[in-house]
């Protein structure tokens, strides 16, 4: 099993999501994050006080999957979230060694 | 000897208290103006609760912004209080050149038909209690220098010392029958008293105080100014009470300070977009609402002294005045005034109350005891203006000195700025107990 961490732009969210359900795809996680990689943030100003504001915000998703869906699931990703601009993201793969469905107690890739 | 003067005591207490001064007896309630006086009542108290609470709150950090909702809570309620207990009689009563009397302390013998001389049409309670709410803003105004970081006790204790020793001797000069009033100082509804008052105040504190922890570097961006601009809204439509009730009575002076007063702030939002958008490239929202505010700020002495078409070139001058004052000269002298208390009341009180005296129309101020009016300088009088400087000058000495030592006395007392980690933290946790969630 793998765990899918990608991190990206907050208004692909749908696209993404969409494109994972065509693969097979049926749950995930999402959080509100804050970063910065290559893309810089913006500067406000307040009465004369500016304020570099250097975090952007960015949507975290963690997707479990059975290692096999690993390449379909990477590319499906990768293509929705892509704009070809700085600051589309990235995507990690970490190995997952238990899985357990808290209703049933279904284990490893039942649970997902 | 004492034990017949303890047994008298009560009965003269009482008989002083239910006797009534024979105050302005040719004088007479008139309807018309008592209730449009009881609305502009309203309005300005409106303007401090909730519209200076808003107004302030929505330009601090979220961690602080119910701490700085309190301080405009309790400068209504306590401030209120001590008004009407003592602060009313020093300002408003008798004709002493520097203090009022004791008179009306507690408000004894102010029976219900009683009329203040300084308010002939209105009952004299009406007028008590619309003085009142101006002395309520005027306190609430000058914590804003020092959002953030004054202790609640310590702003406590401040409504109570600068209430009684610079509010009401300032306004008792001006416009209670003191010096300055009698030298000729016009001031109508409170450039002097009120805005270059409190805004030389809120300089001294923020001097005092110091800077806020991370200013310069630190992120310290406007929790929600949705809340400042709801604010304004009520600041801006309390103000035809603030400058339309000054004439203490609903006539015609009342309509042309408010055509006046809208002009201005018009006039002041503009200029400060205009001159944002052009020097910044952006028209912010911030800079939309502080040119009203300026624009009103600085057109208050002169709301009831000048044509509509001068309030108008009034707000300009106060739009770019203040943009000036907010955005370089703070930065130049490196003074943390959270909330641009001097660039906004403290520049645009100096500026209206000297351009009341450039402006003044004497038509408009024309009155039985003062057939001519008010002259300025545009009308051949350039005494005016050397007047209105006095005045500025009395004021700003004596709001700056006592401000300093007031804050000085009570640092001694109970300490003046919180602790370190309570700034982290936040005032709302710190000093209340409560967070926005």
């Amino acid at each position: 099993m793998k765990m899918v961490i990608a991190i990206i732009k907050p208004f692909k969210l749908d696209e993404v999501r969409e494109a994972l359900t065509r693969v097979g795809i049926h749950g995930m996680t999402v959080g509100e994050v804050k970063g910065y990689g290559r893309q810089k943030g913006h500067t406000e100003i307040y009465r004369g006080a500016e304020y570099a504001v250097n975090f952007l915000p960015k949507l975290r998703l963690e997707i479990a999957i059975a290692s096999e869906q690993l390449s379909r699931v990477m590319e499906a990703l990768a293509t929705s979230a892509r704009t070809g601009q700085i600051g589309d993201g990235k995507i990690f793969v970490l190995p997952v060694e238990q899985a357990v469905r808290i209703r049933t107690g279904e284990t490893d890739v039942d649970a997902l | 000897m004492t034990r017949a003067f303890l047994r008298l005591a009560p009965a003269t207490t009482i008989a002083a208290f239910l006797a009534s001064p024979a105050f302005a007896q040719d004088a007479k309630i008139d309807g018309a103006d008592t209730a449009w006086m009881i609305g502009a009542t309203g309005l300005v108290l409106m303007m401090t609760i909730p519209g200076l609470a808003l107004f302030y709150a929505g330009m601090v950090r979220k961690k602080n912004v119910l701490a700085t909702m309190a301080q405009s809570l309790a400068a209504t309620f306590l401030v209120s209080i001590l008004w009407a207990v003592v602060g009313y009689s020093l300002a408003f009563t008798g004709d002493g050149a520097a203090i009022g009397t004791l008179d009306r302390v507690f408000l004894k013998g102010m029976g219900m038909d009683d009329i203040s001389p300084l308010a002939k049409t209105i009952p004299e309670s009406l007028f008590m209690i619309y003085q009142m709410t101006f002395a309520i803003i005027t306190v609430a105004l000058v914590a804003g220098s020092v959002a953030d970081r004054l202790r609640f006790s310590a702003f406590l204790l401040f409504c109570v010392f600068w209430l009684l020793l610079v509010y009401v001797p300032i306004a008792h000069w001006v416009w209670g029958g003191g010096f300055l009033g009698t030298a000729g100082v016009i001031d109508f509804a409170g450039g002097t008293v009120v805005h270059l008052n409190a805004g030389v105040a809120g300089l001294a504190a923020a001097y005092v105080l110091g800077a806020r922890r991370g200013y310069g570097s630190d992120n310290l961006a406007p929790y929600d100014l949705t809340l400042a601009v709801i604010g304004t809204g009520l600041l801006w439509v309390g103000w035809f009470g603030f400058n339309g009730g000054s004439a203490l009575g609903a006539n015609s002076r009342a309509a042309m300070a408010i055509v006046s007063t809208h002009l201005a702030a018009s006039a002041g939002a503009f200029t400060w977009m205009a001159l944002e958008w052009w020097t910044r490239g952006k028209p912010s929202v911030l800079g939309m609402i502080s040119g009203a505010v300026a624009g009103l700020g600085t057109i208050t002495p002169a709301s009831g002294f000048v044509l509509p078409m001068q309030g108008l070139l009034i707000g300009i001058i106060a739009g770019a005045i203040c943009f000036w004052a907010c955005t370089w000269l703070k930065l130049k002298l490196g003074y943390d005034d959270s909330l641009d208390v001097f660039g906004v009341h403290g520049v645009g009180g100096f500026t209206g109350t000297l351009l009341a005296g450039v402006f003044a129309v004497g038509a408009i101020s024309a009155s039985p005891e003062m057939p001519g009016g008010v002259q300025g300088l545009l009308e051949g009088n350039p005494q005016q203006v050397v007047t209105q400087l006095y005045g500025i000058a009395v004021t700003l000495v004596w709001s700056g000195a006592m401000t300093f030592i007031i804050l000085k006395v009570i640092g001694a007392l109970v300490g003046l700025r919180v602790r370190q980690e309570d700034e982290v933290m936040g005032l709302d946790v710190s000093l209340h107990g409560e967070a926005l969630q």
